[in-house]
């Protein structure tokens, strides 16, 4: 996969002598000590993260560990002391007044915590703002708002101001105002922490679908550890100015670094994070070949097992004790019960549910293959949080 | 007893005396410079508003109320004026409004752009600030004495008084209207992409209106206060009624002349509140009508009910 976005030891220092902190911290001193020293305050220190293309990238964090302000480097809105800021390659740090306006009404878009939406404007002027500082006649604009105001079903409000509309409603115009400028890299900026609950939720579900037509790579923000394990790609966790961890979301939640990622992990619903494919173990199949020739594992676990053909194709499951039947059969033509499967993409819960109708059961990948076997006592420790319990099979 | 004669007298009244008449004298072609165009503004103001038959302009004013601000001020605003003609102080009071207009052109013209000058850069605001709190702390019976020296008397003098002390209240709304955009709104407009004028134009200036507004009704209720007290030194209007009438012990005339400065103060400041306050009108008319005073008229609306229910 390719890299949009580098973030090259970023460091942001906010103090009238930045030059003096930088030097303290490049000597190792703590963010702390230079606050003692130099009264300076070290938002960010020096932080290093490669956001992937097409990815959601969140940026977790509580408040005060700088996240917000990573966020406002990266466009600039806030400038980064030292460190290079790299998008497809191009340092944004370094650009230009003019080529960072170009890159920021064409290449980089943002919504907001609080939509900052402009009162004075209807929803359909509001989306088509981006393009209109652009320089984009009207007519083409007009047409274009109403085209991303289609997509997030707002369509009949475009005329309306943005008092008139709901919270979930006024941010949806702020997305569509994002999208509309056709940047490839949005920065969402803690974008559902003001909403309910349910329009949260809502709203979390609606980017995922759009994210599956547009493939834009999104940098998130939130505080909220759920919302980052349902939207993220890949997660980076920070704390005081600095990456905790850095990974993808299973891996944060299997091997927190320290107590403070732990802290987050601790009441993680793991049973609708985890998939079969992370707690499977590696399945001992009766492999059928394609002349009926039968090579039985030596020793079979319980009362069932695996039958697959020469290509690793999962067949279905059969007695073990009935499993010399199958010699000389042609595998094209056996019908074997094959209830007993579940895709590796599958989530725990499902998991779980299909085991109460068998003992145990294999996991197959997209083409069919089986790829291993999980029973009961793997989904139990995984959810019940205790990682040596089950070492993760090999993927 | 000792007093402070006894030991020395600093002679303060010299040096100004000898201060004002080195300026006057000599910098005399920069204050013609400046009442030119106030006496030709003034001029043609007043020339035109004199012309206009009282009916036509009462009914022409009430108009005006009715689309700025609402019905009921628009009726007192006809009430005030019809009352102010048959007391027989029509010219007068025409005059007034003719200095208060001129008054507020100039206003505009010089306070709202040093406000944005002042809400851009914190260096000028530190200037311009001690500046301001100055100006309106003066009582603004003091402006007359530099205006007489420098511009001597009568009416177009006595503009340049009025303007004087109206301004300060615009510029100081105008940087406070600026200032006081939210802070998001203004990330939004950088993050989009906006330079510093799209930045101003599409988002600090519609966003400061109704707070420049407000100033705009302070720099109103100045000019009116302003505009009576310039009587003094010979401008006409209704201060001079007031004056006469008290010179000449005519009671009669005095009270009608401040029966009348009443009504009109009343009525300007109600027009400017409603300008300033959206809420108590309809949104969207008003919103159309302020844009089209300030923002002029090429703003497409794009006309959809406002507020209707889904």
């Amino acid at each position: 996969m390719t890299t949009r976005l580098t973030i090259e030891k970023v460091t942001k220092v906010f103090s009238d002598h930045p030059e003096r902190a930088l030097a303290l911290l490049a000597a190792g001193a703590s963010k702390d000590r230079v606050h003692a020293e130099l009264g300076a305050v070290v938002a960010l220190n020096g932080i290093s993260l490669s956001v992937p293309a097409g990815a959601i990238y969140i940026i977790m964090g509580l408040s005060g560990s700088g996240k917000s302000t990573l966020a406002r480097c990266v466009n600039r809105l806030i400038e980064p002391t030292a460190g290079r800021i790299l998008l497809d390659g191009e340092d944004i740090v370094t650009a230009s007044p003019q080529r960072l306006r170009e890159l920021r009404r064409s290449r980089m878009s943002m919504v907001f915590q609080h939509f900052a939406l402009l009162p004075h404007k209807s929803v359909v002027e509001n989306v088509e703002f981006g393009l209109k500082l652009r320089g984009m006649p009207a007519p083409q604009r007009r047409k274009k708002a109403q085209e991303f105001l289609a997509i997030v079903g707002l369509e009949k409000w475009a005329g309306y101001r943005p008092v008139s509309l709901s919270g979930g409603m006024r941010q949806r115009v702020g997305l569509a105002r994002a999208l509309a400028t056709d940047a490839d890299l949005l920065i969402m900026d803690e974008a559902f922490s003001a909403l309910d609950p349910l329009i949260r939720s809502e709203m979390q579900d609606e980017l995922l679908q759009l994210q599956k037509l547009l493939h834009k790579t999104i940098l998130f923000i939130t505080h909220d550890f759920q919302e980052a394990l349902k939207l993220g790609t890949r997660i980076a966790v920070l704390s005081d100015g600095a990456v905790v961890q850095e990974g993808a979301p299973q891996e944060i939640v299997l091997d927190p670094r320290n107590d403070y990622v732990a802290a987050f992990t601790r009441d993680v619903d793991r049973a609708r994070l985890f998939d079969a494919a992370s707690v499977m173990l590696p399945a001992a199949p009766i492999v059928i070949g394609a002349d009926g020739a039968l090579s039985i594992p030596p020793r079979m676990e319980g009362r069932q097992a695996f039958v697959i053909d020469g290509g690793g194709r999962f067949l279905g499951a059969i007695a073990a004790s009935d499993a010399a039947s199958l010699r000389g059969k042609d595998p094209g033509a056996l019908s074997l019960p094959r209830e007993a499967a579940i895709p590796m993409k599958a989530k725990l819960i499902e998991v779980a549910r299909a085991l109460n109708a068998a003992e145990q059961l294999a996991v197959t990948d997209e083409d069919g293959r089986l790829v291993g076997c999980i029973r009961g006592e793997q989904v139990l420790a995984r959810i019940g949080g205790r990682p040596s319990a089950a070492p993760p099979a090999a993927r | 007893m000792l007093s402070a004669d006894d030991l020395y007298r600093v002679p303060v009244d010299d040096w100004v005396q000898f201060g004002v008449e080195w300026t006057a004298l000599h910098l005399r072609p920069l204050f013609q410079a400046i009442k030119w165009p106030v006496e030709a503004v003034l001029r043609t103001i007043d020339g035109t508003l004199q012309a206009v038959p009282f009916p036509i302009f009462v009914i022409l004013f009430a108009l005006l109320a009715w689309r700025l601000a609402t019905r009921g001020i628009a009726a007192f605003s006809a009430f005030s004026l019809v009352a102010i003609a048959f007391m027989g102080l029509w010219k007068p009071a025409i005059t007034t409004i003719s200095l208060i207009t001129t008054a507020i052109a100039f206003c505009v013209v010089i306070g709202v752009p040093l406000g944005i000058l002042c809400a851009r850069s914190n260096a000028v605001w530190r200037i311009v600030r001690p500046v301001l709190d100055i100006m309106q702390t003066t009582p603004s019976f003091v402006y007359l004495v530099p205006v007489v020296m420098f511009f001597g008397v009568g009416t177009v003098p006595g503009e340049i008084a009025v303007v004087t002390a109206a301004s300060p209240a615009l510029i100081r709304f105008t940087n406070l209207g600026i200032r006081l955009v939210d802070k998001e709104t203004i990330e939004a407009g950088l993050a989009f992409g906006a330079t510093e004028r799209q930045l101003l134009w599409e988002i600090q200036l519609p966003l400061a209106l109704p707070t420049i507004l407000g100033g705009l009704n302070q720099t109103v209720l100045t000019a009116m206060v302003m505009s009576v007290i310039i009587a003094m030194i010979g401008a006409e209007g209704l201060g001079l009624v007031v004056l006469q009438g008290i010179g000449r012990l005519d009671v009669g005339r005095a009270a009608i002349g401040g029966i009348a400065i009443v009504l009109l103060a009343m009525t300007l400041d109600r027009i400017t509140q409603a300008l300033a306050n959206p809420e108590k009108k309809a949104r969207g008319q008003l919103a159309q009508a302020v844009s089209r005073l300030f923002l002029g008229a090429r703003r497409q609306d794009v006309g959809a009910p406002l507020m209707e229910s889904k």
